[in-house]
């Protein structure tokens, strides 16, 4: 039975490093991209110098001969379902028993004016890195459009090239729909302080042409003209399904899947940023274009194909980012604006560059969510207790548990605990364990 | 674009090479005449000085420019006379090589060697020996100015991770400068450690120091535990600027400055001064390889009360202070607290230390190598102090140190055994096997020689063993290697390939410790940075991404691979549960423990 996966990123290959795990099946993996699997969130690492581009490939060169996964660079251009055949670039064409459709995510283009130009890219694959490394040799000033994760990134790699970068932000505060407006408000402090000219509530019009097909400038809603000699695009991605437009794939904004990973069509599956599920669990995005999920699902496909039905289960949602020098982990829900039905119990350092938020359902004081800034928190403790929907007033005397800053790092429970008590004029004690390690193992074997 | 602080750093760069040129031009600033009091005070010896100094008459009115000159023609004289009595105790005298006073009166070659370094120092005059400060002064100056100019826009930027750069500069990534820098540091250590009589000048510009501190002329150790100690102080300053944020970097810093400074540099001075056997107090055996030498121990046995404590402190630190402290702290209490190779790798090797290699390959040769330095530093002392003991009589003779060499080994394989099944055989077989093996070839081979009555318990003589470590290990592997392939191999090269102390120390870590690295959950986005700037290339990813709590005997501790992550996910911690069941490989990607069960 052969399995063909288009995609060798993070959620194609854990497939097919499972499959290879739990069968003997031959596997064939197919990128364009690159060669090999490698680390697409470390793009920035490279750009600025903190790593080679091998260093981002999580497994040596030889890896995949020994587990007999077989790599085509190609690109896929045509799916006939019928025969079960791929079409490629090359000129060759590929059968396949069981398909998986790993194709990732592509930049969000809104057909701005002058979107066209020469120094107009958005950054997802490393082809996009090298166009920017071409254009970063004489440029003074780039503007990057649009306040996700990857145009935070863009910007501290220009920012490290001491290239001058605006920032423009469609929304008031940065990334104020996922994060709550304190957070909000720091990371935006953040940005600036690095120097960034970070101009929010500004959305590009168009695209301005220097006469040789080169950009110039952009110009604002706000009527404002910047020069600039890039323009970063990265207003969002979108699954990277158009070629699939014209196949019997049932595609929305994805390629819907059921809880199996099972596309509408037989023994053709997909995973990963370009699948879109048809029953998200509560709570939960149907397309989740981040690096985790796209993993779980890789092993939950490998496990459908090679042992027997099980379904997709994320666990509880986690996430961590890095605005320039300021780390963020979230575990659980905590939304930008806070549900009727639930508190929030906020501590920020007087630095404004820590934070501690745990939020909790009103009625039964089961926490909901947990979300640090500048601080660690430790997964496998959070997880817990929101699984077990442990109420605030548990999870606060044993808050020392969750901390995972390296040693001797000032620690804030005190702090996070006394606001309570003074909030909720309540008398919650804390405990400081001195063998925290231990603690924490026997509390998650409990 | 070009930095805001461009300007800063190229004037910076530019005072710390002329600074570093100025004081390698000063070894050229002194004329060399021999004095004929040297060659009598320093031969010692009646005999020799009278045959050798009919040779050193044409050097007498001549002033050479340089140490190179100078030295060439005193190796001659030397030689020659060397020559001259071994002809008259054959000729003259009837002696001859199976005589025993033949042995007695001839000029070793350890003398010639020996004799080079004071000779040279006494014939030194000129400018620099007129201008020592000023000149030793001008490129302290230039250096400080220089590095305080490269380092200081650190602090202008905002704290945290910073590593912009790293693979785009030549002198990080074996580029020219990189490749520069690493001849010049093998040069130094080929001269210091082979031909010291070259680096008389510098001895006599860092003179006054040494008196203050031990009331003695330098030698060359002393030039280089000072050169040592200030390279320490300064890349050390510069290594907790940059990590100002991180409290774990800061601390275990400002730790091997110190111990740097007072143990293993001042304190030994003031004992010199009075007299008292002066070892650094923080080196163990097996690093300190010497300590169970015969001078060493005749040293210790001689100083009354103190040297004793100093026999005792040594012997309790192998064998009570290793384990009792590996097994609550991890080496990490030794290789990146304490130990001062490990002191330099952290402050001067910093900028290097990604250049450590991954690969499988270095990982297959680094088992081997670091176990066999091991093996063959335990070989060599049993056979040292077997000698040093008398065969006969009461008390500790050799064989009765021997039986007790052989317990200790006995018992340390039953340990291991034993702990290995308790921790459901987390030790690979074959590396079981082989170090049982070793073991009891060891003792075997021993006793075979002692029934055999050899005079020397391997069959080869332990001073050969001695000189061959010392030359092999101690000087080119430690130093040489060591240091001078910082900007080639990385930081760790000695500690990773060939410290036996870190062998040791990964043992203990390996099977009984408190110490692992965990990781937080699934936050893993396989990024690389951990593993790129382990300096013991660990690849500390592939364990990361997997959810897999880490326990390798190489770790050293150093914390970079959680402070360069920008996910969070790695902690040094100490804990004594579970260590055997978080680092197994099945621990896998649906992290939460119900999950890891499904997926088993
Ligand atoms: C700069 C950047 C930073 C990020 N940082 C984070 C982060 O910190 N945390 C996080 O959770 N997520 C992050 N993400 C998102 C994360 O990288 C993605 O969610 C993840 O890589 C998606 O993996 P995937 O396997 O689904 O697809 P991809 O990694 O996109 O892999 C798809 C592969 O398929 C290839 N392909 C597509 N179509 C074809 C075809 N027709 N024929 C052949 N090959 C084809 C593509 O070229 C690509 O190589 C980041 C993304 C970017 C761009
Ligand atoms: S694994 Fe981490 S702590 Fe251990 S030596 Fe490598 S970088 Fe240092
Ligand atoms: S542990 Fe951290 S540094 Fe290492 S690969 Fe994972 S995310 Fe990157």
């Amino acid at each position: 039975m052969h399995t063909v996966i288009i995609g060798n990123g993070i959620s194609g290959t854990t497939a097919a490093r499972f499959i290879r795990k739990w069968s003997d099946h031959p596997v064939t993996l197919i990128s364009s991209e690159s060669p090999y699997f490698f680390s697409r969130t470390a793009l920035m690492y490279v750009y600025m110098g903190h790593l080679r581009q091998k260093d981002t490939q999580p497994y040596p060169p030889d890896f995949w001969k020994k587990n007999r996964i077989h790599l085509i660079q190609a690109h896929v251009t045509s799916l006939d379902i019928a025969h079960k055949l791929l079409q490629l670039d090359n000129g060759q064409s590929l059968a396949y028993d069981k398909l998986v459709v790993a194709t990732g995510s592509v930049s969000n283009f809104f057909n701005w004016p002058g979107q066209e130009l020469k120094g107009v890219r958005g950054l997802y694959s490393l082809q996009d890195l090298e166009y920017i490394e071409t254009y970063s040799k004489e440029l003074t000033h780039a503007v990057v459009v649009g306040g996700g994760l990857i145009g935070i990134e863009l910007a501290e790699m220009f920012h490290s090239r001491n290239i001058q970068v605006t920032f423009l932000v469609r929304e008031k505060s940065y990334w104020d729909h996922v994060l709550a407006p304190e957070e909000s408000a720091m990371v935006n402090r953040h940005i600036r302080e690095n120097g960034i000219d970070l101009q929010t509530e500004t959305s590009l019009k168009a695209i301005l042409d220097d006469g040789k097909g080169q950009v110039k400038a952009v110009l604002t809603d706000t009527g404002e003209t910047i020069p600039c000699g890039f323009v970063g695009i990265t207003a969002g991605v979108r699954p990277n399904i158009d070629w699939l437009k014209t196949s019997p794939l049932e595609i929305e904004r994805g390629i819907l899947v059921d809880a199996f990973l099972q596309t509408n069509i037989p023994d053709v599956y997909a995973i990963g940023d370009c699948a879109q599920l048809r029953q998200p669990q509560p709570g939960r995005q149907a397309i989740e274009a981040v690096w985790y999920t796209g993993r779980m699902m890789g092993e939950t496909l490998a496990y459908n194909i090679c042992k027997g039905p099980l379904a997709y289960n994320p666990g509880v949602w986690f996430n961590s980012a890095k605005f320039f020098h300021l780390e963020y982990q979230v575990y659980g829900q905590v939304p930008a604006s806070l549900p009727p039905d639930q508190d929030t119990l906020y501590w920020e350092h007087p630095d404004g560059k820590k934070s501690i938020r745990i939020n909790f359902d009103k009625s039964s004081q089961a926490v909901t969510g947990f979300q640090t800034m500048g601080i660690r928190f430790r997964q496998e403790v959070c997880e817990k207790w929101l699984a077990n929907r442990t109420p605030l007033d548990e999870v606060l005397p044993k808050l020392a548990l969750a901390n995972f800053d390296p040693e001797f790092y000032r620690r804030y429970e005190t702090q996070v605990v006394q606001l309570y008590n003074h909030r909720f004029h309540k008398n919650l004690p804390l405990q400081s364990p001195r063998n925290i390690l231990d603690k924490v193992l026997q509390f998650l074997k409990n | 674009m070009r930095s805001p602080h461009t300007l800063q750093k190229t004037i910076g760069t530019f005072a710390v090479i002329t600074g570093l040129a100025l004081f390698t031009a000063s070894l050229g600033l002194n004329s060399f005449s021999l004095r004929e009091k040297s060659l009598q005070t320093h031969l010692n010896n009646d005999y020799h000085y009278e045959m050798v100094a009919p040779f050193a008459i044409s050097m007498l009115d001549k002033t050479y420019s340089n140490s190179l000159t100078f030295n060439r023609d005193l190796h001659q004289v030397l030689k020659q006379g060397q020559e001259a009595i071994r002809q008259d105790l054959e000729q003259n005298k009837g002696l001859g090589p199976s005589d025993e006073t033949y042995w007695s009166m001839v000029m070793q070659d350890y003398v010639v060697r020996s004799v080079k370094l004071p000779i040279t120092r006494e014939a030194a005059q000129g400018f620099l020996s007129d201008h020592a400060g000023m000149t030793g002064g001008l490129a302290l100056i230039l250096v400080l100015l220089g590095s305080f100019l490269l380092y200081f826009p650190i602090w202008k930027q905002l704290p945290g991770i910073d590593n912009t750069g790293v693979f785009s500069s030549p002198l990080k990534s074996r580029g020219w400068s990189g490749i520069l820098l690493g001849s010049y540091l093998i040069l130094f250590y080929l001269i210091l450690y082979f031909y010291p009589q070259h680096l008389v000048n510098w001895m006599i510009i860092v003179d006054p120091i040494s008196y203050r501190l031990n009331n003695g002329p330098a030698s060359q150790w002393f030039l280089y535990g000072l050169l040592y100690t200030f390279v320490i102080l300064v890349m050390g300053l510069r290594m907790i600027l940059k990590y100002r944020h991180n409290a774990y970097q800061i601390w275990r810093t400002a730790s091997v400055m110190f111990f740097q400074t007072c143990f293993a540099f001042i304190l030994p001075q003031l004992l010199a001064w009075l007299n008292q056997p002066a070892p650094d107090l923080k080196n163990i055996w097996p690093l300190d390889y010497s300590f169970f030498f015969d001078y060493r121990l005749d040293e210790m046995l001689q100083s009354g009360t103190f040297g004793l404590f100093l026999l005792f402190w040594g012997i309790a630190l192998t064998l009570i202070g290793v384990p009792v402290f590996t097994y609550f702290f991890g080496k990490r209490w030794y290789c990146s607290w304490v130990c001062g190779c490990g002191g330099l790798a952290e402050t001067m090797g910093d900028p290097f230390r990604h250049l450590s290699d991954k690969s499988l390959r270095a990982w297959q040769v680094e088992r081997w190598l670091i176990h066999l330095v091991l093996i063959f530093a335990v070989v060599m002392t049993i056979a040292v102090v077997y000698t040093y003991l008398p065969k006969q009589g009461s008390g500790l003779t050799r064989s009765v140190f021997f039986s007790i060499s052989s317990a200790v080994l006995l018992f340390a394989m039953g340990f291991v055994w034993f702990l290995n099944k308790k921790i459901k055989a987390a030790i690979p077989r074959r590396a079981l096997l082989i170090g049982t093996f070793t073991g009891f070839a060891i003792i075997g081979i021993g006793t075979w020689g002692i029934m055999a009555e050899k005079e020397y318990l391997f069959w080869v003589q332990d001073y050969q063993l001695r000189s061959w470590y010392g030359f092999y290990v101690g000087s080119v592997f430690a130093g040489l290697v060591g240091t001078g392939f910082y900007p080639l191999m990385g930081n760790r090269v000695w500690c990773r390939f060939g410290c036996p102390l870190a062998a040791y120390l990964g043992l203990v870590q390996r099977i009984s410790s408190k110490f692992r690295i965990t990781v937080n959950g699934s936050q893993c986005i396989s990024c690389g940075n951990c593993s790129t700037y382990c300096e013991m290339g660990i690849d500390v990813r592939s364990y990361a991404q997997k959810g897999q709590d880490i326990v390798r005997s190489s770790c050293v501790g150093c914390g970079i691979c959680a402070a360069v992550c920008p996910r969070g996910v790695l902690k040094l911690e100490n804990g004594s549960h579970d260590v055997y069941q978080r680092t197994q490989q099945t621990r896998a990607i649906h992290i939460s423990e119900t999950e890891v069960t499904l997926l088993n």
